[in-house]
């Protein structure tokens, strides 16, 4: 029984260390952000229990990335879901969490027994759970059984990185989790998932079919957009942004998937391009989804909501938060010269020299992907706009809002760090693609050695080999810095300091315009709800309450989209699990000579399975 | 050197680029039998307007007197990167094509935001509406970018304006800039630079609060803009052999391409009607289409 002597020695690998990394640069800021989150928001027994759950977390995350032996990597990956399980619904007391918590546990486990799956049909060859010997093995294994392993484990981490249609529990879990913990799921774990496929898709089944990357790309491309769709018609603050994660795994997928497809059509250069594109998005992610998740945290905890209708104006009474939520906003969005700009500037490129040096179809699909990619970004941007915009500018909503404060210094210090971390790593692209370029080299191996990854970059220039083009995000600051002042200076030099009035807002000369004539989350989306309304299927409810016939008191109005994989994937297989189950149910006789009747045809089922294969 | 050339390209493209709005609305004029204000109208609104006071909501912040400068410096820097004639560069080493509808979105990003800031239903539907369209017309612009580069080989635009001869799908490429241009330039059919009224409330609508300097910078930056676009198309639609004509008579033809553009537009928004929001999005979807036929086209080999 070789899997009950694990191997226990841990790796340091490049890939490895990669992503211990990330989950430190997160962790760490969450954990310091949880001690003003959680003070008087829960009892100290509970805030206690947080902190060894939390430990526990980001611990059995580090484990997962560490190990080098498939047993203790199941291990640590169920130990991790059930850990985060708890953390779901830690704040067990709504019947919510309790929801999310059990759909969480549901779909996490079925990813897992594929993974399990998965990692049984190489152990029939590798006789050890050794990665290396695992990696030999998979050398020898047919190509169909090849391809069901490949599939098994894209089903299986796919779920935990929530790629659609697999992210069902996504937007359910996250946001209902603690806001730090929250920051961690959605900026770190998911992102063990793509550790998973890295390592044991790329790195020891070894990729060598066209197909596989081309699935990947396919799923990313629909996680994208998917994604951001639903992020748009979200106005609870959370749920948006889990929303988001969806999306934005799909874009470092983009990056991996090509990578795959790249390393299968001989392309070494684009390939190690393209992975450090998705890696670059996936350090990015993680650093600007967990900065929003704390502000909205923040919000929580300084007006008690969640749902963007119900905010405004807290630009006004949070700058420091508000602040940092721009930048997180811009980064997500791939403003230049932030982070997500850089790494999307990085996948375009990818996909443009797969383009440049591929054939035919190739050349098509990639500029197709970088086609969603683009109406992704733009979508990314109206959704941010829309988040910011009426979280934090206009006038309060609510009584709660008008009346927020400043939330605790610690929690501001961990937002803007990590917002420092989001602007440092748009202007250090260069250095950080050289370590990245190392990461994509050591994965990719041999093929790339040769090449000279670390050509993508000089000094602080980024440099694509292949495209000859250059990017320089000092360069786009100090321009943008240059010409901004610039502008303010002359205009001050030849004009001087204008005199302000400052004044109610043109409410077209009718009475004062207060908060219930802003405009609103579900106004702001309106024009996407009706434009996509073939993926939407909005549904409008409205009603008029009466005086009498000739004056309308008040109006409802209700609007709300359909949830089309919830309704037509989810629902449909849960009732048919219910209806197999009663049908089945009806075996349950109660009399005892069928029960061993059904005992003797097991029997005689499993000699004859035995004696078969 | 090199430079300090692209630094005085780019102060003679600003210099330059209200005077493109003013030639378009006086041929607009001249077909409607109108007298019109002259050419260098926009130059005196822009130097009226920054000598003028502002009035501003009480509801604004910050972000409100920021947005202004973000948007026009991101789009000079965008203009960096352009190459015009004579010498046919921009600044390679800040950035590619891409970044140019990169930064083009930075400045949306916060005009819209400030569009939300003063609390009005008009701005908050400008900005919706902006972002609406944007987010469409911006895989139009990508893909047709995509395309063009591959022609050239390279991302690079210094690269792209440089191409050694014509091809079939850039020109189509060309067309789909060009629907993305008519989008993003706020002109008929898409929107109307003239009101702000309901028919139309896009662009306009979102900067309605705006007034004095503030107003003259974003309404330079939107003429930035729509020199951008015009000397991209420009030097897709026509771009070979330009660099072979020497310096001179590049300058003279960049000019010539840029009028016959103006008049194109003018054309365009005098005989045809704004269309109603959604049907902008079929006319997108259009430019899509156009965009991936010139994609396929390319990938065809011409």
């Amino acid at each position: 029984m070789n899997f009950l002597k694990p191997n226990f020695s841990l790796s340091f690998d490049p890939l490895s260390s990669f992503f211990v990394f990330v989950i430190l640069l997160i962790s760490v800021p969450s954990a310091v952000f949880s001690v003003g989150y959680m003070k008087n928001q829960y009892s100290g027994k509970k805030i206690a229990l947080g902190w060894v759950l939390l430990a526990a977390f980001v611990m059995s995350m580090a484990a997962v990335v560490l190990v080098k032996d498939a047993f203790l990597f199941l291990i640590a990956w169920e130990l991790m879901s059930l850990v985060s399980y708890f953390l779901v619904i830690f704040d067990s007391e709504h019947a919510k969490s309790i929801k999310a918590g059990v759909i969480y546990i549901i779909m996490t486990h079925i990813g897992t027994a594929f993974i399990i799956a998965a990692f049984m049909m190489i152990f029939k060859y590798a006789h050890s759970f050794d990665f290396a010997a695992m990696k030999q093995a998979c050398a020898v294994i047919p190509a169909a059984q090849r391809d069901v392993i490949f599939l098994f484990l894209l089903i299986g981490f796919g779920t935990k990185a929530g790629i659609v249609p697999l992210h069902i529990w996504l937007p359910y879990a996250h946001p209902q989790a603690p806001s730090h913990i929250s920051s961690i799921m959605s900026g770190v774990m998911i992102k063990t998932a793509i550790y998973g496929l890295i390592r044991f898709v790329i790195m020891i089944l070894g990729v060598n079919t066209f197909w596989w990357g081309n699935l990947i790309l396919i799923l990313a491309a629909v996680s994208c957009l998917v994604g951001v769709m639903y992020a748009l018609m979200e106005h609870d603050l959370k749920k948006l942004l889990a929303y988001h994660s969806v999306e934005n795994i799909g874009i470092i997928l983009l990056g991996i998937g090509a990578s795959m497809v790249f390393s299968v059509l001989n392309m070494p250069i684009p390939a190690a391009l393209a992975m450090a594109a998705g890696l670059y998005h996936l350090i990015n992610h993680a650093v600007f989804k967990s900065l929003l998740f704390l502000c909205a945290g923040s919000i929580y905890k300084a007006t008690g909501l969640r749902d963007m209708e119900k905010l405004g104006g807290l630009i006004k009474t949070m700058p420091w938060t508000a602040a940092s939520f721009l930048v997180g906003a811009m980064g997500i969005s791939a403003l230049p010269p932030l982070n997500g700009f850089i790494s999307e500037w990085l996948t375009f490129q990818a996909l443009f020299s797969g383009a440049l040096y591929g054939t035919g179809s190739v050349k098509i699909l990639m500029g197709i992907y970088a086609a969603v990619l683009a109406l992704t970004g733009g979508l990314a941007a109206a959704c941010f706009v829309k988040a910011f915009g009426i979280t934090f500018l206009a006038m309060p909503r609510s009584q709660a809002a008008k009346e927020a404060k400043e939330v605790a210094p610690s929690m501001i210090y961990m937002t803007g760090f990590l917002a420092l971390m989001t602007v440092v790593l748009g202007l250090l692209a260069s250095p950080v693609i050289k370590i990245l370029s190392r990461v994509s080299g050591y994965v990719l191996s041999a093929d790339v050695s040769a090449m000279s990854v670390s050509g993508f970059s000089l000094n602080n220039l980024v440099v694509m080999p292949l495209a000859g083009t250059y990017l320089s995000s000092p360069l786009i600051a100090l321009a943008l810095i240059v010409v901004s002042g610039v502008a303010l200076g002359l205009v001050l030099l030849f004009y001087g300091k204008s005199k302000v009035t400052v004044d109610k807002t043109w409410g077209c000369g009718y009475y004062n315009l207060d908060s219930r004539t802003e405009y609103t989350a579900t106004a702001f989306s309106k024009p996407f709800r009706i434009a996509f309304s073939f993926f939407y299927r909005p549904y409008h409810k409205k009603e008029k309450i009466r005086d009498s016939y000739y004056h309308v008191k008040s109006m409802k109005y209700e609007t709300s989209i359909t949830p089309l994989f919830k309704k037509y994937i989810y629902d449909t297989v849960i009732s048919r699990v219910f209806g197999t189950a009663n049908f089945l149910s009806r075996m349950q006789s109660g009399s005892i000579h069928f029960y061993i009747a059904y005992i003797f045809a097991t029997i005689i089922v499993l000699l004859v399975f035995m004696n078969r294969f | 050197m090199r430079t300090l050339i692209i630094i005085s390209q780019t102060l003679l493209l600003i210099a330059l680029a209200p005077l493109l709005s003013g030639v378009i609305r006086k041929i607009k004029n001249n077909i409607r039998m109108r007298k019109g204000p002259g050419i260098l109208q926009p130059y005196y609104n822009f130097f009226k307007l920054l000598s003028k006071d502002e009035v501003i909501s009480e509801n604004t912040s910050w972000l409100f007197r920021a947005a202004p400068y973000v948007v026009l410096s991101s789009t000079v820097a965008a203009l960096l990167l352009v190459p015009a004639a004579p010498f046919g560069f921009g600044m390679d080493l800040m950035g590619d094509f891409i970044v140019v509808v990169f930064l083009l979105a930075l400045g949306r990003f916060f005009i819209a935001l400030a569009g939300l800031d003063a609390g009005s239903a008009f701005g908050g539907m400008g900005s919706s509406r902006e972002m609406f369209l944007s987010s469409l017309v911006e895989p139009v612009m990508l893909l047709a970018v995509f395309t063009v580069s591959i022609n050239s080989g390279s991302t690079n635009l210094s690269a792209v304006y440089s191409a050694p001869y014509l091809r079939l799908s850039s020109l189509i490429a060309g067309v789909a800039l060009f629907i993305a241009a008519i989008a993003e330039t706020s002109r008929i059919p898409v929107d109307n630079q003239e009101t702000h009224l309901e028919l139309t409330m896009v662009h306009e609508a979102m900067v309605l609060e705006y007034s004095g300097k503030s107003l003259a910078l974003i309404e330079l930056a939107s003429h930035i803009k729509q020199i951008i676009f015009f000397t991209l198309i420009a030097n897709i639609l026509f771009p070979a052999g330009a660099m072979l004509a020497g310096p001179a008579l590049n300058l003279v033809l960049f000019f010539i391409k840029l009028l016959s553009i103006c008049a194109i537009v003018a054309i365009i928004e005098v005989s045809i009607a704004k269309m109603r929001l959604f049907r902008v999005v079929d006319f997108l979807s259009f430019g899509f289409v156009i965009s991936v036929v010139a994609l396929l086209v390319s990938v065809m080999g011409f």
